[in-house]
């Protein structure tokens, strides 16, 4: 098996009685872009300054290319950091923020020229280069906290939330761009987000961290559509799951879920793991995954009324009742029903996620 | 691009309203004399030249001769302006058994002053540093110490300190004075260093160890060149505080080596002869100069940088 370009190992970090790392184990290829996702708090931005050497762990160790780095000083790692809110140092000019970090490594005039020119003609900022960091707009500044990061000629790039101080325009075209960076050179990359689109678009695997810990280690498609609890189930999605309160139970020997006298055949949904047993447990179903007046050859259809109708532009959500519970549906505006409409709901078990109510783990 | 239709409900609208529309329009008039501008600026002006009556007295005082004086009128305007009050404070008058004014004691006091404020303030400067961006072990307890250290009233520490300079020999020289205030603008200067320090955002500092830089490489690279508001604070605070030192000056030196305060007393307060009122008010003015002067050179970076500074956490 190829040495994995990142390894962190029962990491464990504690600032006095707070555990902020709980023995945290994650595995990186070379060359794949992991994202970390998690709401404020979960430890995403600590696990990354721990990687980066910026945070001493309390427990736990941390390889990169195969060396372990527990102890090295930061600028020994063979890492780049680009920071939310840039950290251009203010007093120097573009180009002596990309050479600081060379000049401090010794590296000769002409390799430092180079390398400059090098990272400006790959993220265009040639015309900033004798700029001061106060003179360059939001994205500007972005690109030369990349470029920094850039010309230490690293095998692993760290972002630290490095889009959500722009604007939302700025940010999609900023992503395409990373994206685009990431093809071209093929360098190991974990980048810290709290933006679940950022995650779905950039990532080849995503680590949804909650209170200190991993929940799910997955392919973006896989955590979307197989969340293994409760918690990644409701933070991955816009809009969030549908979340139905009820019991698993049999009828003819087939399972089914029950809420309020509402029965949903469950035969085509794949159990995990210890399989079916009878309890009480959670349906989830996505906005999106719902059809509205499509017919009836759904496995599950009902009839409902409309509460509340939110229009978003190219699709409309629209909140009715599944028995005495919210229930929300992605339509097109085109086809968006009116307040206090009769409809018929309909969807496919298939795609639903089910969670045991007292774990919140998935079914 | 105008909208017609919004156009023309913006119309229709207005026609509803058709009397309102020739009220108000644009900013709110402002009346020059209002009861509220009469009371505040009144308040200033009184203000102001209840601090400027002393500075005048003076300023006319010292052009005077000693007969003009003598009739008393200390507020009317010197009817002969005469310099040579000032040429005496500054080069005769005499103090003890010097008799070259204040001009012995102004170069004592820059020989005091220059480098307490430079050793102080690079210390302090470098203390604060390491407390805000380096929590080395036991960061927390030294800061507390320094801390206290700032409440502490100097007079606890004046015989302590003088049996010190005795032992190390440094007792009457300039030497031992300049280490006495570079010790005691210590907590203050660093407390002020620190939180500065602290305010300027942690990512700039975290950047700069993944470029490689050093403790040192830090502080003089990237610290030290965003930090010029912070610095002029620090030698306003130590320039004015230092220069107007009586009571280390009068304790820790030698007639020869007082500093300009000390000799501004002993002109002052000679008990024989003339008092010599315009002299006195001349030396005065010659003493607090420095600290004037500094004040007006730097005083819109000590407004931003007191501000930047302000004492939290």
């Amino acid at each position: 098996m190829a040495t994995p370009s990142v390894l962190v190992k029962d990491v464990t970090l504690n600032y006095g009685a707070v555990e902020v790392l709980k023995k945290l184990n994650i595995e990186v290829a070379d060359g794949e872009f992991i994202v970390l996702l998690g709401p404020s708090g979960c430890g995403k931005s600590t696990l990354l300054n721990c990687i980066a050497g910026l945070l001493d762990v309390s427990d736990g160790q941390i390889f990169i290319k195969g060396k372990n780095v527990t102890w090295h000083e930061p600028k020994d790692r063979g890492i780049g950091m680009v920071f939310q809110s840039y950290a251009l140092y203010p007093q120097m000019t573009v180009e002596g923020n990309l050479s600081f970090g060379l000049k401090n490594a010794g590296l000769p005039k002409d390799e430092i020229a180079r390398r400059i020119a090098r990272a400006a003609s790959i993220l265009q900022i040639e015309p900033l280069l004798q700029r001061r960091p106060a003179a360059l707009s939001g994205g500007q500044r972005q690109r030369v906290a990349i470029g920094r990061a850039l010309v230490r000629d690293v095998d692993v790039f760290l972002f630290d939330e490095p889009l959500s101080n722009l604007d939302a325009k700025l940010r999609s075209e900023l992503r395409v761009e990373i994206k685009r960076l990431h093809q071209t050179l093929g360098n190991t990359m974990i980048y810290v987000t709290h933006d679940q689109i950022e995650a779905m678009t950039l990532a080849d695997r995503i680590a949804v961290m909650k209170g200190g810990m991993i929940q799910q280690l997955d392919r973006p498609q896989a955590i979307y559509s197989r969340p293994v609890n409760l918690f990644v189930a409701g933070f991955i999605g816009s809009p969030g799951m549908n979340f139905l309160q009820g019991h698993l139970d049999t009828r003819d020997g087939m399972p089914v879920f029950k809420l309020d006298g509402i029965e949903i055949p469950l035969a085509t949904y794949a159990f995990d793991g210890e399989g079916f047993a009878a309890k009480p447990a959670v349906f989830g179903m996505r906005p999106e995954h719902v059809g509205l007046n499509m017919g009836s050859d759904w496995p599950f259809s009902a009839e409902a009324t409309i509460e509340v109708v939110e229009p978003m532009g190219s699709d409309t959500l629209v909140w009715t009742r599944l028995g005495t519970q919210n229930f929300a549906i992605r339509v097109g505006s085109e086809r968006a029903p009116a307040v206090g409409d009769r409809v018929t709901l309909g969807f496919d078990p298939l795609r639903a996620s089910l969670f045991d109510s007292a774990s919140g783990m998935r079914l | 691009m105008s909208n017609p239709a919004t156009l023309a409900v913006t119309v229709a609208g207005a026609a509803a309203i058709q009397p309102e529309l020739s009220g108000p329009r644009g900013p709110r008039p402002r009346i020059a004399f209002s009861r509220r501008n009469i009371f505040i600026y009144g308040t200033l002006i009184f203000a102001a030249i209840y601090y400027l009556i002393p500075l005048y007295v003076m300023v006319v005082t010292s052009l005077k001769g000693m007969p003009e004086i003598r009739l008393g009128n200390i507020f009317s305007p010197p009817m002969e302006i005469t310099f040579e009050p000032w040429v005496k404070a500054w080069a005769t008058a005499c103090t003890g058994l010097n008799c070259d004014g204040l001009s012995r004691g102004f170069w004592n006091s820059v020989r005091i002053t220059v480098p307490s404020v430079v050793v102080s303030i690079v210390v302090a400067s470098i203390n604060g540093y390491a407390l805000a961006n380096w929590r080395f072990k036991g960061a927390e307890i030294f800061f507390t110490i320094l801390i206290v250290g700032a409440f502490i009233p100097y007079q606890v520490m004046i015989y302590p300190i003088v049996i010190v300079l005795r032992e190390i020999g440094l007792y009457g020289s300039l030497t031992g004075l300049v280490i006495v205030h570079s010790i005691f603008g210590m907590p203050i200067l660093t407390l002020l260093f620190r939180n500065y320090f602290a305010s300027l955002p942690e990512e700039l500092f975290k950047a700069a160890r993944v470029d490689g830089a050093g403790f040192w490489g830090i502080y003089f690279r990237i610290m030290a060149p965003m930090s010029l508001p912070i610095f002029v604070v620090a030698v306003i605070l130590q320039v004015t505080g230092i220069w107007n030192d009586f009571l280390f000056g009068v304790v820790y030196t030698k007639p020869d080596t007082y500093p300009m305060t000390v000799q501004l007393n002993n002109i002052v307060n000679s008990v024989q002869g003339v008092k010599e009122y315009n002299v006195n008010m001349a030396a005065t003015l010659i003493t607090g100069l420095v600290p004037l002067v500094i004040y007006f050179i730097s005083g819109k970076l000590f407004v931003r940088g007191i501000a930047a500074g302000a004492v939290k956490g």
